[in-house]
Protein backbone atom coordinates (compact mmCIF):
# COMPACT_ATOMS: atom_id res chain seq x y z
CA UNK A 1 0.00 0.00 0.00
CA UNK A 2 2.28 2.16 1.22
CA UNK A 3 4.46 1.84 -2.12
CA UNK A 4 1.27 2.32 -4.22
CA UNK A 5 1.51 5.50 -3.00
CA UNK A 6 5.15 6.58 -3.54
CA UNK A 7 4.77 5.32 -6.81
CA UNK A 8 2.02 7.39 -7.31
CA UNK A 9 3.75 10.30 -5.62
CA UNK A 10 6.13 9.84 -7.96
CA UNK A 11 4.04 9.86 -11.15
CA UNK A 12 2.51 13.12 -10.13
CA UNK A 13 5.51 14.47 -9.33
CA UNK A 14 6.91 13.11 -13.17
CA UNK A 15 4.08 14.63 -14.55
CA UNK A 16 4.32 17.64 -13.05
CA UNK A 17 7.93 17.90 -14.06
CA UNK A 18 7.51 17.22 -17.58
CA UNK A 19 3.60 19.52 -18.09
CA UNK A 20 5.75 22.65 -18.14
CA UNK A 21 8.41 21.14 -20.72
CA UNK A 22 5.42 20.99 -23.42
CA UNK A 23 3.40 24.14 -21.63
CA UNK A 24 4.05 27.49 -22.40
CA UNK A 25 3.71 30.97 -19.81
CA UNK A 26 2.08 33.94 -21.10
CA UNK A 27 1.68 37.92 -20.27
CA UNK A 28 -1.60 39.06 -20.16
CA UNK A 29 -1.63 42.95 -19.50
CA UNK A 30 -4.99 43.45 -17.61
CA UNK A 31 -7.07 46.74 -16.89
CA UNK A 32 -7.57 47.14 -13.20
CA UNK A 33 -10.99 46.27 -12.83
CA UNK A 34 -10.72 42.90 -14.76
CA UNK A 35 -8.27 41.63 -11.83
CA UNK A 36 -10.34 39.32 -9.47
CA UNK A 37 -12.03 37.56 -12.38
CA UNK A 38 -8.73 37.30 -14.51
CA UNK A 39 -6.70 35.74 -11.55
CA UNK A 40 -9.75 33.38 -10.94
CA UNK A 41 -9.93 32.26 -14.67
CA UNK A 42 -6.29 32.08 -15.21
CA UNK A 43 -5.88 29.35 -12.41
CA UNK A 44 -8.55 27.73 -14.06
CA UNK A 45 -6.46 28.37 -17.46
CA UNK A 46 -3.57 26.40 -15.88
CA UNK A 47 -5.46 23.67 -14.08
CA UNK A 48 -7.00 22.82 -17.52
CA UNK A 49 -4.32 23.46 -20.07
CA UNK A 50 -0.87 23.36 -17.94
CA UNK A 51 -0.16 26.79 -19.94
CA UNK A 52 0.71 29.60 -17.06
CA UNK A 53 -0.65 33.14 -17.62
CA UNK A 54 1.51 35.52 -15.86
CA UNK A 55 -1.07 38.58 -15.01
CA UNK A 56 0.22 42.34 -14.73
CA UNK A 57 -2.63 45.14 -13.27
CA UNK A 58 -3.12 48.34 -14.07
CA UNK A 59 -4.66 51.56 -16.16
CA UNK A 60 -5.49 50.72 -19.45
CA UNK A 61 -4.22 54.04 -20.96
CA UNK A 62 -1.07 53.26 -19.34
CA UNK A 63 -0.73 49.47 -20.79
CA UNK A 64 -1.36 51.21 -24.43
CA UNK A 65 1.38 53.58 -24.08
CA UNK A 66 3.60 50.66 -23.32
CA UNK A 67 2.76 48.32 -25.47
CA UNK A 68 3.15 51.32 -28.61
CA UNK A 69 6.83 50.97 -27.07
CA UNK A 70 7.53 47.23 -27.55
CA UNK A 71 6.05 46.07 -23.46
CA UNK A 72 6.51 42.33 -23.24
CA UNK A 73 3.02 41.62 -23.39
CA UNK A 74 1.32 39.13 -25.13
CA UNK A 75 -2.33 39.33 -24.67
CA UNK A 76 -4.22 42.82 -23.61
CA UNK A 77 -7.33 42.88 -21.88
CA UNK A 78 -8.40 45.93 -22.19
CA UNK A 79 -10.96 48.16 -19.91
CA UNK A 80 -12.56 49.52 -23.53
CA UNK A 81 -12.58 48.76 -27.26
CA UNK A 82 -10.68 51.51 -28.19
CA UNK A 83 -7.49 50.94 -27.18
CA UNK A 84 -7.46 47.00 -28.44
CA UNK A 85 -8.45 48.25 -31.85
CA UNK A 86 -5.80 52.11 -31.81
CA UNK A 87 -3.39 48.57 -31.34
CA UNK A 88 -4.20 46.95 -34.18
CA UNK A 89 -4.42 50.23 -36.63
CA UNK A 90 -0.81 50.60 -34.99
CA UNK A 91 0.19 47.34 -36.09
CA UNK A 92 0.89 46.22 -32.80
CA UNK A 93 -1.71 43.85 -32.09
CA UNK A 94 -3.33 40.84 -34.79
CA UNK A 95 -7.01 42.24 -36.54
CA UNK A 96 -9.05 38.72 -36.18
CA UNK A 97 -8.23 38.35 -32.68
CA UNK A 98 -10.54 41.54 -31.00
CA UNK A 99 -13.39 39.98 -29.74
CA UNK A 100 -15.62 41.56 -26.42
CA UNK A 101 -14.81 39.61 -23.54
CA UNK A 102 -17.15 41.49 -20.66
CA UNK A 103 -19.06 44.06 -20.63
CA UNK A 104 -18.33 46.34 -17.66
CA UNK A 105 -21.46 47.52 -15.09
CA UNK A 106 -20.93 50.73 -13.55
CA UNK A 107 -22.10 51.27 -9.70
CA UNK A 108 -22.40 54.27 -7.63
CA UNK A 109 -21.24 53.23 -4.57
CA UNK A 110 -20.72 54.68 -0.89
CA UNK A 111 -19.62 53.83 2.79
CA UNK A 112 -21.26 57.40 4.13
CA UNK A 113 -24.34 58.07 2.65
CA UNK A 114 -27.45 56.09 1.32
CA UNK A 115 -27.15 56.20 -2.23
CA UNK A 116 -29.59 53.79 -2.77
CA UNK A 117 -31.56 55.73 -5.05
CA UNK A 118 -28.26 57.44 -7.02
CA UNK A 119 -29.89 59.67 -9.27
CA UNK A 120 -31.67 61.41 -6.02
CA UNK A 121 -28.56 61.58 -4.03
CA UNK A 122 -26.57 62.50 -7.08
CA UNK A 123 -28.87 65.64 -7.15
CA UNK A 124 -29.05 66.27 -3.84
CA UNK A 125 -25.07 66.42 -3.65
CA UNK A 126 -24.96 65.65 -0.06
CA UNK A 127 -21.34 65.15 0.28
CA UNK A 128 -18.22 66.82 -0.62
CA UNK A 129 -15.73 64.36 -2.52
CA UNK A 130 -17.11 62.18 -5.47
CA UNK A 131 -14.30 59.69 -6.54
CA UNK A 132 -14.44 58.73 -10.18
CA UNK A 133 -11.62 57.20 -12.72
CA UNK A 134 -9.23 59.50 -14.79
CA UNK A 135 -11.80 60.46 -17.40
CA UNK A 136 -9.48 60.79 -20.21
CA UNK A 137 -7.18 57.47 -19.35
CA UNK A 138 -9.90 54.99 -18.16
CA UNK A 139 -13.32 54.09 -19.57
CA UNK A 140 -15.45 53.56 -16.45
CA UNK A 141 -14.46 57.10 -15.68
CA UNK A 142 -15.75 58.36 -19.43
CA UNK A 143 -18.99 56.54 -18.50
CA UNK A 144 -19.59 58.07 -14.78
CA UNK A 145 -18.68 61.63 -16.55
CA UNK A 146 -21.61 60.30 -19.33
CA UNK A 147 -23.70 59.25 -16.76
CA UNK A 148 -23.42 62.55 -14.85
CA UNK A 149 -23.86 64.59 -18.02
CA UNK A 150 -27.45 62.70 -18.98
CA UNK A 151 -28.76 63.32 -15.42
CA UNK A 152 -27.92 67.06 -15.86
CA UNK A 153 -25.66 66.91 -12.10
CA UNK A 154 -22.14 66.74 -14.11
CA UNK A 155 -21.74 71.02 -13.47
CA UNK A 156 -22.87 70.77 -10.18
CA UNK A 157 -20.49 67.89 -8.90
CA UNK A 158 -17.52 69.04 -10.91
CA UNK A 159 -15.62 70.88 -7.79
CA UNK A 160 -16.20 67.53 -6.01
CA UNK A 161 -15.11 64.95 -8.33
CA UNK A 162 -11.75 63.83 -6.92
CA UNK A 163 -9.83 61.28 -9.69
CA UNK A 164 -8.06 58.09 -9.38
CA UNK A 165 -5.39 57.24 -11.92
CA UNK A 166 -7.42 54.11 -12.20
CA UNK A 167 -10.87 52.31 -11.89
CA UNK A 168 -8.58 50.74 -9.07
CA UNK A 169 -8.00 53.86 -7.02
CA UNK A 170 -11.54 55.18 -7.47
CA UNK A 171 -12.16 52.41 -5.47
CA UNK A 172 -9.50 52.76 -2.60
CA UNK A 173 -10.79 56.36 -2.28
CA UNK A 174 -14.06 55.54 -1.42
CA UNK A 175 -12.89 52.73 0.68
CA UNK A 176 -10.87 54.76 3.07
CA UNK A 177 -14.43 57.17 3.38
CA UNK A 178 -11.70 59.53 1.56
CA UNK A 179 -14.64 60.19 -0.63
CA UNK A 180 -18.18 59.46 0.53
CA UNK A 181 -19.38 58.33 -2.71
CA UNK A 182 -17.76 57.45 -5.73
CA UNK A 183 -18.36 55.33 -8.97
CA UNK A 184 -16.81 51.95 -9.22
CA UNK A 185 -17.01 48.62 -11.55
CA UNK A 186 -19.68 46.64 -9.91
CA UNK A 187 -17.24 43.48 -10.05
CA UNK A 188 -14.68 45.26 -7.88
CA UNK A 189 -17.97 45.32 -5.11
CA UNK A 190 -18.00 41.36 -5.92
CA UNK A 191 -18.04 39.82 -1.94
CA UNK A 192 -18.13 43.67 -0.55
CA UNK A 193 -21.07 44.01 1.57
CA UNK A 194 -20.44 47.66 3.06
CA UNK A 195 -22.08 50.62 2.21
CA UNK A 196 -24.90 51.61 -0.56
CA UNK A 197 -24.52 51.46 -3.74
CA UNK A 198 -26.88 51.94 -7.59
CA UNK A 199 -26.19 50.27 -10.74
CA UNK A 200 -26.42 53.06 -12.69
CA UNK A 201 -28.92 52.31 -15.73
CA UNK A 202 -26.99 51.13 -18.91
CA UNK A 203 -28.64 53.57 -21.22
CA UNK A 204 -27.03 56.67 -19.08
CA UNK A 205 -23.95 55.94 -21.10
CA UNK A 206 -22.42 54.30 -24.50
CA UNK A 207 -21.92 50.48 -23.04
CA UNK A 208 -17.95 49.73 -21.37
CA UNK A 209 -17.28 47.09 -24.11
CA UNK A 210 -14.13 45.89 -22.83
CA UNK A 211 -12.27 43.95 -25.71
CA UNK A 212 -9.47 41.44 -25.89
CA UNK A 213 -6.56 41.33 -28.19
CA UNK A 214 -3.64 38.71 -29.38
CA UNK A 215 -0.71 40.94 -29.77
CA UNK A 216 1.62 40.52 -32.24
CA UNK A 217 4.46 39.07 -29.96
CA UNK A 218 1.98 36.65 -28.82
CA UNK A 219 1.25 35.53 -32.59
CA UNK A 220 3.37 31.99 -32.36
CA UNK A 221 2.70 31.94 -28.76
CA UNK A 222 1.04 28.65 -28.24
CA UNK A 223 -0.17 29.75 -24.63
CA UNK A 224 -1.45 33.26 -25.93
CA UNK A 225 -3.57 31.54 -28.58
CA UNK A 226 -5.25 29.41 -25.86
CA UNK A 227 -5.47 31.80 -22.96
CA UNK A 228 -7.50 33.92 -25.58
CA UNK A 229 -9.72 30.74 -26.69
CA UNK A 230 -10.24 29.96 -22.99
CA UNK A 231 -11.41 33.40 -22.22
CA UNK A 232 -13.95 32.47 -24.72
CA UNK A 233 -15.23 29.17 -23.47
CA UNK A 234 -17.94 28.86 -21.49
CA UNK A 235 -16.10 28.19 -17.65
CA UNK A 236 -14.40 31.55 -18.48
CA UNK A 237 -17.56 33.22 -19.21
CA UNK A 238 -19.35 31.69 -15.74
CA UNK A 239 -16.38 33.53 -13.86
CA UNK A 240 -16.73 36.83 -15.45
CA UNK A 241 -20.86 37.10 -15.58
CA UNK A 242 -20.49 35.92 -11.71
CA UNK A 243 -18.39 38.93 -11.17
CA UNK A 244 -21.00 41.12 -12.65
CA UNK A 245 -19.73 41.76 -15.97
CA UNK A 246 -22.48 41.39 -18.92
CA UNK A 247 -21.54 39.10 -22.13
CA UNK A 248 -22.34 39.58 -25.61
CA UNK B 1 5.55 80.91 -20.30
CA UNK B 2 2.40 83.08 -20.82
CA UNK B 3 2.50 81.52 -23.79
CA UNK B 4 1.27 77.78 -22.14
CA UNK B 5 -2.01 76.64 -21.75
CA UNK B 6 -3.23 76.88 -17.96
CA UNK B 7 -3.11 72.73 -18.03
CA UNK B 8 0.62 73.53 -18.02
CA UNK B 9 1.20 76.38 -16.18
CA UNK B 10 -0.93 75.45 -13.52
CA UNK B 11 0.71 72.73 -12.20
CA UNK B 12 3.99 74.22 -12.51
CA UNK B 13 2.83 76.92 -9.85
CA UNK B 14 1.18 74.61 -7.63
CA UNK B 15 4.22 72.67 -7.61
CA UNK B 16 6.60 75.80 -6.52
CA UNK B 17 4.22 76.88 -4.01
CA UNK B 18 4.26 73.27 -2.44
CA UNK B 19 7.61 72.80 -2.61
CA UNK B 20 8.42 76.28 -1.53
CA UNK B 21 5.61 75.91 1.49
CA UNK B 22 7.61 72.40 2.31
CA UNK B 23 10.73 73.83 2.68
CA UNK B 24 10.26 76.73 5.09
CA UNK B 25 7.97 74.11 7.17
CA UNK B 26 10.63 71.48 7.10
CA UNK B 27 13.20 74.35 8.05
CA UNK B 28 11.64 75.27 11.37
CA UNK B 29 10.62 71.46 11.96
CA UNK B 30 14.09 69.65 10.69
CA UNK B 31 16.55 72.26 12.61
CA UNK B 32 15.51 71.73 16.00
CA UNK B 33 14.75 68.41 15.06
CA UNK B 34 18.85 67.86 13.88
CA UNK B 35 20.19 70.06 16.25
CA UNK B 36 18.67 67.48 19.28
CA UNK B 37 20.45 64.48 16.65
CA UNK B 38 23.99 66.24 17.04
CA UNK B 39 23.52 67.25 20.74
CA UNK B 40 21.53 64.69 22.50
CA UNK B 41 23.50 61.64 24.42
CA UNK B 42 19.59 59.84 24.97
CA UNK B 43 19.64 56.40 24.17
CA UNK B 44 17.02 56.40 22.08
CA UNK B 45 18.58 58.99 19.76
CA UNK B 46 19.80 56.92 16.87
CA UNK B 47 15.97 54.70 16.98
CA UNK B 48 14.39 58.67 16.66
CA UNK B 49 16.91 59.28 13.10
CA UNK B 50 15.97 55.92 12.02
CA UNK B 51 12.48 56.93 12.25
CA UNK B 52 13.14 59.78 10.36
CA UNK B 53 15.18 58.27 7.79
CA UNK B 54 12.60 55.86 7.23
CA UNK B 55 11.07 57.99 3.89
CA UNK B 56 14.26 57.34 2.35
CA UNK B 57 13.96 53.79 1.68
CA UNK B 58 10.12 53.21 1.65
CA UNK B 59 8.27 53.03 -1.23
CA UNK B 60 6.33 56.16 -1.98
CA UNK B 61 3.29 53.70 -2.26
CA UNK B 62 4.04 53.00 1.69
CA UNK B 63 3.47 56.39 2.63
CA UNK B 64 1.12 56.97 0.74
CA UNK B 65 -1.31 54.23 1.50
CA UNK B 66 -0.50 54.96 5.39
CA UNK B 67 -1.30 58.83 4.31
CA UNK B 68 -4.64 57.85 2.48
CA UNK B 69 -5.84 56.38 5.80
CA UNK B 70 -4.02 58.47 8.00
CA UNK B 71 -5.39 61.35 6.53
CA UNK B 72 -9.02 60.39 5.93
CA UNK B 73 -12.06 60.26 8.23
CA UNK B 74 -10.95 57.29 10.48
CA UNK B 75 -7.61 58.81 10.83
CA UNK B 76 -6.07 61.50 12.94
CA UNK B 77 -6.50 63.97 9.71
CA UNK B 78 -10.33 63.69 9.62
CA UNK B 79 -10.50 64.98 13.12
CA UNK B 80 -8.04 68.04 12.13
CA UNK B 81 -10.02 68.43 9.04
CA UNK B 82 -13.32 68.32 10.87
CA UNK B 83 -12.22 71.71 12.41
CA UNK B 84 -13.46 73.63 9.55
CA UNK B 85 -15.94 71.16 8.99
CA UNK B 86 -14.21 68.77 6.19
CA UNK B 87 -14.23 65.27 6.51
CA UNK B 88 -10.99 64.92 4.90
CA UNK B 89 -7.48 66.15 4.14
CA UNK B 90 -6.85 63.69 1.49
CA UNK B 91 -7.09 65.45 -1.87
CA UNK B 92 -6.65 68.58 -0.16
CA UNK B 93 -3.13 71.13 -0.64
CA UNK B 94 -2.91 70.96 3.03
CA UNK B 95 -2.72 67.37 2.85
CA UNK B 96 0.09 67.03 0.10
CA UNK B 97 2.08 69.86 2.20
CA UNK B 98 1.70 67.02 5.22
CA UNK B 99 2.78 64.22 2.88
CA UNK B 100 5.68 65.86 1.61
CA UNK B 101 7.15 67.01 4.70
CA UNK B 102 7.00 63.88 5.96
CA UNK B 103 8.34 62.18 2.41
CA UNK B 104 11.51 65.06 2.37
CA UNK B 105 12.22 65.22 5.75
CA UNK B 106 14.88 62.64 6.08
CA UNK B 107 17.00 64.83 3.02
CA UNK B 108 16.23 68.24 5.04
CA UNK B 109 17.27 66.70 8.55
CA UNK B 110 20.45 64.85 7.43
CA UNK B 111 22.53 67.69 6.26
CA UNK B 112 21.90 69.93 9.43
CA UNK B 113 22.60 67.40 11.47
CA UNK B 114 25.85 66.53 9.82
CA UNK B 115 26.91 70.62 9.88
CA UNK B 116 25.56 70.90 13.76
CA UNK B 117 27.80 67.81 14.24
CA UNK B 118 31.00 69.46 12.38
CA UNK B 119 31.10 72.41 14.76
CA UNK B 120 32.37 70.36 17.83
CA UNK B 121 31.89 71.22 21.31
CA UNK B 122 34.64 73.81 21.09
CA UNK B 123 32.89 76.95 19.57
CA UNK B 124 29.89 76.43 22.15
CA UNK B 125 32.24 76.33 24.98
CA UNK B 126 34.26 79.27 24.25
CA UNK B 127 30.57 80.94 24.05
CA UNK B 128 29.75 79.53 27.23
CA UNK B 129 33.36 81.22 28.62
CA UNK B 130 32.10 84.89 27.35
CA UNK B 131 28.78 84.13 29.36
CA UNK B 132 26.44 83.18 26.59
CA UNK B 133 23.39 81.74 26.98
CA UNK B 134 22.67 78.35 25.45
CA UNK B 135 20.13 80.14 23.54
CA UNK B 136 22.01 82.82 22.66
CA UNK B 137 25.31 80.53 21.56
CA UNK B 138 22.70 78.59 18.99
CA UNK B 139 21.23 81.45 17.55
CA UNK B 140 24.40 83.28 16.99
CA UNK B 141 27.47 80.37 16.90
CA UNK B 142 25.08 77.47 15.89
CA UNK B 143 23.46 78.27 13.64
CA UNK B 144 25.77 80.87 11.35
CA UNK B 145 28.53 77.82 11.50
CA UNK B 146 25.63 75.52 10.33
CA UNK B 147 24.26 77.44 7.31
CA UNK B 148 25.98 75.71 4.51
CA UNK B 149 24.13 72.53 5.71
CA UNK B 150 20.71 74.70 6.28
CA UNK B 151 20.84 75.55 2.44
CA UNK B 152 21.70 72.06 1.53
CA UNK B 153 18.87 70.97 3.25
CA UNK B 154 16.50 73.18 1.90
CA UNK B 155 17.95 73.29 -1.63
CA UNK B 156 17.41 68.84 -1.28
CA UNK B 157 14.17 69.82 0.35
CA UNK B 158 12.84 71.89 -2.36
CA UNK B 159 14.04 69.37 -5.33
CA UNK B 160 13.10 66.38 -2.78
CA UNK B 161 9.46 68.02 -3.03
CA UNK B 162 9.16 68.79 -6.78
CA UNK B 163 10.20 65.25 -7.30
CA UNK B 164 7.43 63.75 -5.16
CA UNK B 165 5.10 61.27 -7.36
CA UNK B 166 3.82 58.81 -5.95
CA UNK B 167 3.01 59.61 -2.99
CA UNK B 168 0.95 62.64 -4.26
CA UNK B 169 -0.61 60.09 -7.16
CA UNK B 170 -1.93 58.31 -3.93
CA UNK B 171 -3.33 61.01 -1.99
CA UNK B 172 -4.16 63.89 -4.08
CA UNK B 173 -7.17 62.93 -6.41
CA UNK B 174 -5.30 64.74 -9.62
CA UNK B 175 -7.67 67.84 -8.91
CA UNK B 176 -6.26 70.49 -11.30
CA UNK B 177 -4.80 74.16 -9.36
CA UNK B 178 -5.38 71.83 -6.38
CA UNK B 179 -3.26 68.71 -6.03
CA UNK B 180 -2.26 68.10 -10.09
CA UNK B 181 1.22 69.31 -9.60
CA UNK B 182 4.21 68.54 -12.04
CA UNK B 183 4.60 64.96 -11.80
CA UNK B 184 1.33 63.71 -11.40
CA UNK B 185 0.59 66.30 -15.18
CA UNK B 186 3.29 64.52 -16.77
CA UNK B 187 1.89 61.29 -15.78
CA UNK B 188 -1.44 62.15 -16.73
CA UNK B 189 -0.36 63.64 -19.91
CA UNK B 190 1.87 60.39 -20.89
CA UNK B 191 -0.95 58.06 -20.22
CA UNK B 192 -3.38 60.09 -22.72
CA UNK B 193 -0.50 60.17 -25.06
CA UNK B 194 -0.62 63.93 -25.12
CA UNK B 195 3.42 63.57 -25.53
CA UNK B 196 4.27 67.56 -26.56
CA UNK B 197 2.66 68.92 -22.95
CA UNK B 198 4.66 65.89 -21.29
CA UNK B 199 7.64 66.46 -23.38
CA UNK B 200 7.59 70.62 -22.04
CA UNK B 201 7.23 69.14 -18.67
CA UNK B 202 9.17 66.76 -18.15
CA UNK B 203 11.36 69.27 -20.06
CA UNK B 204 11.72 71.41 -17.71
CA UNK B 205 12.12 68.97 -14.81
CA UNK B 206 15.20 67.64 -16.42
CA UNK B 207 16.73 70.87 -16.50
CA UNK B 208 15.61 71.96 -13.59
CA UNK B 209 17.04 68.87 -12.04
CA UNK B 210 20.18 69.43 -13.55
CA UNK B 211 20.74 72.96 -12.42
CA UNK B 212 19.81 71.74 -8.31
CA UNK B 213 22.40 69.07 -8.57
CA UNK B 214 25.25 71.78 -10.62
CA UNK B 215 23.99 74.07 -8.20
CA UNK B 216 24.66 71.68 -4.76
CA UNK B 217 28.48 70.86 -5.99
CA UNK B 218 29.37 74.17 -6.44
CA UNK B 219 27.80 75.56 -3.01
CA UNK B 220 29.80 72.63 -1.86
CA UNK B 221 32.92 73.51 -3.16
CA UNK B 222 33.04 76.78 -2.09
CA UNK B 223 32.17 76.21 1.56
CA UNK B 224 35.24 73.78 1.58
CA UNK B 225 37.27 76.45 -0.04
CA UNK B 226 35.59 78.95 2.68
CA UNK B 227 36.55 76.32 5.43
CA UNK B 228 40.41 75.62 4.32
Amino acid sequence: MKLTALVAAFGALLTSIAAPAKAGVTHVAVAANFTEPAREIAALFKEKTGHEAVLIFGASGAFYTQITHSAPFEVFLSADAERPQAAIDGGFAIADSRFTYAIGKLVLWSRVVDVTNGEAALKAGNFSKLSIANPVAAPYGTAAVETMNALGVYDALKPKIVQGNSIAQAFQFVDTRNAEVGFVALSQLHGVTEGTRWEVPPNLHAPIRQDAVLLKTGADSEASVAFLAFLKGPEARAIIEQFGYALE
Amino acid sequence: MPSFPPEIWVPIRLTIELATITTLSLLIVATPLAWWLARSRAWFKEAAAAIVSLPMVLPPTVLGFYLLIALGPDGPGGAIAGLWGARTLAFTFTGLVIGSIISSMPFVVQPIRNAFAAIGDRPLEVAATLRASPRRAFWTVALPLASPGLLTGAVLGFAHTVGEFGVILMIGGNIPGRTRVMSTAIFDFVETMRWREANILAGGMVAFAFAVILSMILLEKRFARARA
